[in-house]
């Protein structure tokens, strides 16, 4: 497929506009092929889950290092002091400041915590922390986040693990018309069509985990989210030729002026 | 206070009556009403057991993925002031009682850690000159961050007991309330002040109110009709997840197994029963940890780890001392599954499960050693 521009964050450019988590996979083993299968270069990993104490982690000794940039994440964080204790962990044993925050207090539908992730934004920015935070599809919040400093917002488009698409998709507009920093939708994304239906809506990139961990063939299913987010990717390069509601002959009201041309 | 007031006939015979249309109905639903839950633990949803299986196993891939959390258990006491017909710690009981000094749990503890495990339980009876905060509080702390998640399965502390255990790195409270019924209850808990059944439920709220990040629940599963102990659990879990919003739920099903007092179940649980009451609590309580210990045999949990549990033990001892010495005796309850760890999570990768050892971080709480 044709290149499409590289996106940019915090300077650094990807080629692929679609990052992947690496919770909820039957293995180790099929997460690194679902991420290479995926094609993409930023994949997150929750620190509550791998083991940064120096011994060897599954996790992270089954993803080929050199493919791709890490993004700690500080899933399980319930306020703003345990998320940046968690980043500063993360920044210490991985060696990379770059951090997706997650603030979720409320364990069942892991919403995030607007109050919370704002503090712990204005906080890791001093940090010196590059900061992807994961938020509710708030446009007011998402200007918040990206005058506190924020590399770039993350709004879900519906509650992780749902699997339903863009539920937000109004106000993911209106996030993605107002965006200073690029807006990768994360969270409730079932189908590449989802995927492909958020890129084409404007945003910069995705971030998918749970469709691909647990489809039938994880291998197969990031395979397929790749060629969606390609395609979408492609398309709004292309320019898209709009929409209109009736079908319509080419020039039904001035092809006159061409008649007997 | 958030505990279940349930009539407890009335529901009984809701469940009775429930017609193989109400089972559908409730098959159907995304979110179950009381109706739909006692239609779920029926008679007439007995028929339909892979129906209910098929959706609780896609649930539960859908919220926690294919994965299985593994815990182990590290009993610190088989002191107890209670009198309990079920229990091998029964006060009344001749058997060894000990309380591990600080030296054993660690030694005890670092057994369980080169089995894999980081995710530690710390069992023990109700000995309250024994098991103290202050107890708890100097295992916490000489554990250091040697586990990333304990918890406790002991308790009996009020709430501003509870407060220290939080601080001092504790993330999880279980506390079964044992049964739901209290003319049961009464009967079973012969002396002792567990005898009070509301002095039972009120550990939980008061463990809630502390911050324990994960309440565990259960009824200890023979003592009374598993539908109507079923019933109470997906209500007080409904109940204390509303109070508790950053709290997570978690089940457990521990059925009655032969242990020291010789106590026979007066209401056995089939196997089919416990599939059908585990998978229905599924269904009621979408987000909870359904956890699985070592009582059930090898060949069941096997059965059972795709159909709806998200966490279970392995290789677990429930004596003080067990790790080091498998003959210490004085066990709380005989163990069915004794797989080792390493052979329990090989049976879970042949199904397609990562067995996880680690999914929390002693980082996120305040005790959990400095952050660099």
């Amino acid at each position: 497929m044709a290149a499409t521009t590289p996106l940019v964050i915090a300077g650094v450019p990807f080629q692929s506009r679609l990052f992947v988590g690496t919770g909820k996979f039957p293995s180790a083993r099929v997460m690194a092929e679902a991420a290479a299968a995926a094609g993409t270069e930023l994949v997150t990993v929750a620190v509550r889950r791998v083991d940064l104490s120096g011994a060897r982690d599954e996790t992270l000794s089954a993803l080929d290092l050199s493919r791709y940039r890490l993004l700690p994440n500080t899933s399980g964080a319930r306020d703003a002091e345990e998320a940046v204790r968690v980043a500063k962990l993360a920044r210490a044993a991985c060696g990379t400041s770059w951090v997706k925050l997650e603030v979720t207090p409320e364990p069942n539908h892991l919403l995030p915590d607007p109050v919370e992730t704002l503090k712990a934004a204005e906080q890791l920015v001093k940090l010196g922390f590059t900061v992807l935070p994961y938020m509710n599809a708030d446009p007011v919040l998402a200007r918040r986040l990206a005058d506190a400093g924020c590399a770039t917002v993350m709004p879900l488009a519906a509650p992780i693990g749902t699997n339903r698409g863009l539920q937000t998709r109004d106000q993911l507009r209106i996030i993605i018309e107002q965006a200073t920093v690029p807006v990768v939708v994360d969270a409730g994304l079932g189908m590449p069509s989802h995927a492909a239906e958020a890129i084409e809506l404007g945003a910069d990139a995705v971030l998918v985990n749970t469709a691909i961990a647990i489809a039938g063939d994880p291998v197969a299913m990031a395979r397929a989210f790749r060629g969606a987010v390609e395609a979408a990717a492609l398309a709004v390069q292309a320019g898209p030729a709009g929409e209109s509601l009736s079908a319509r002959a080419s020039s039904p009201l001035t092809g006159f002026l061409h008649a007997g041309a | 206070m958030p505990a279940p007031e349930l009539d407890l006939a009335a529901v009984a015979a809701s469940i009775g009556a429930a017609t193989p249309a109400d089972v559908a109905r409730a098959l159907r639903r995304d979110a179950l009403d009381a109706r739909d839950l006692a239609a779920l633990l029926s008679p007439a949803a007995g028929e339909r057991l892979e129906d209910l299986a098929v959706r609780s196993a896609a649930l539960t891939r859908r919220r926690f993925g294919r994965v299985m959390q593994l815990y182990a258990p590290l009993y610190l006491s088989s002191e107890c002031v209670n009198r309990c017909t079920y229990c091998g710690f029964s006060q009344e009981l001749s058997i060894p009682r000990r309380t591990l000094g600080l030296d054993e749990v660690e030694a005890e503890a670092d057994a369980v850690r080169a089995q894999g495990f980081r995710h530690l339980l710390l069992v023990a009876g109700e000995a309250p000159r024994a098991v103290t905060v202050p107890y708890l509080e100097a295992i916490a702390a000489r554990l250091g961050r040697r586990f990333d998640s304990l918890s406790i399965e002991t308790g009996q502390f009020p709430e501003e007991g509870y407060r220290r255990l939080v601080q001092a790195g504790y993330d999880g409270l279980t506390i079964y309330q044992e049964t739901y019924v209290p003319e049961i209850y009464r009967e079973v808990h012969v002396a002792g002040p567990k005898r009070a059944y509301e002095r039972r439920l009120a550990f939980t709220d008061a463990g809630g109110r502390a911050g324990f990040r994960t309440l565990g629940i259960g009824a200890l599963l023979g003592l009374a009709p598993w539908p109507v102990e079923a019933y109470s659990l997906a209500l007080h879990g409904r109940a204390l997840a509303r109070a508790f919003w950053r709290s997570r739920i978690a089940v457990s099903f521990p059925r009655i197994r032969p242990a020291a007092g010789g106590y026979a179940p007066a209401f056995p649980v089939s196997d089919a029963d416990l599939v059908q009451m585990i998978c229905a609590l599924r269904l009621a309580l979408p987000d909870a940890e359904l956890v699985l210990s070592t009582r059930e045999p090898a060949a069941l949990r096997d059965q059972l780890v795709g159909l709806g549990i998200t966490r279970m033990s392995a290789g677990s001892r429930t004596s003080p001392g067990g790790y080091q010495d498998a003959d210490a005796g004085g066990e709380q309850f005989a163990v069915h599954d004794d797989r080792a760890p390493a052979a329990v999570a090989r049976m879970l990768e042949g199904r397609g499960l990562e067995p996880v050892w680690k999914d929390f971080d002693r980082a996120f709480v305040a005790a959990g050693g400095s952050t660099p």
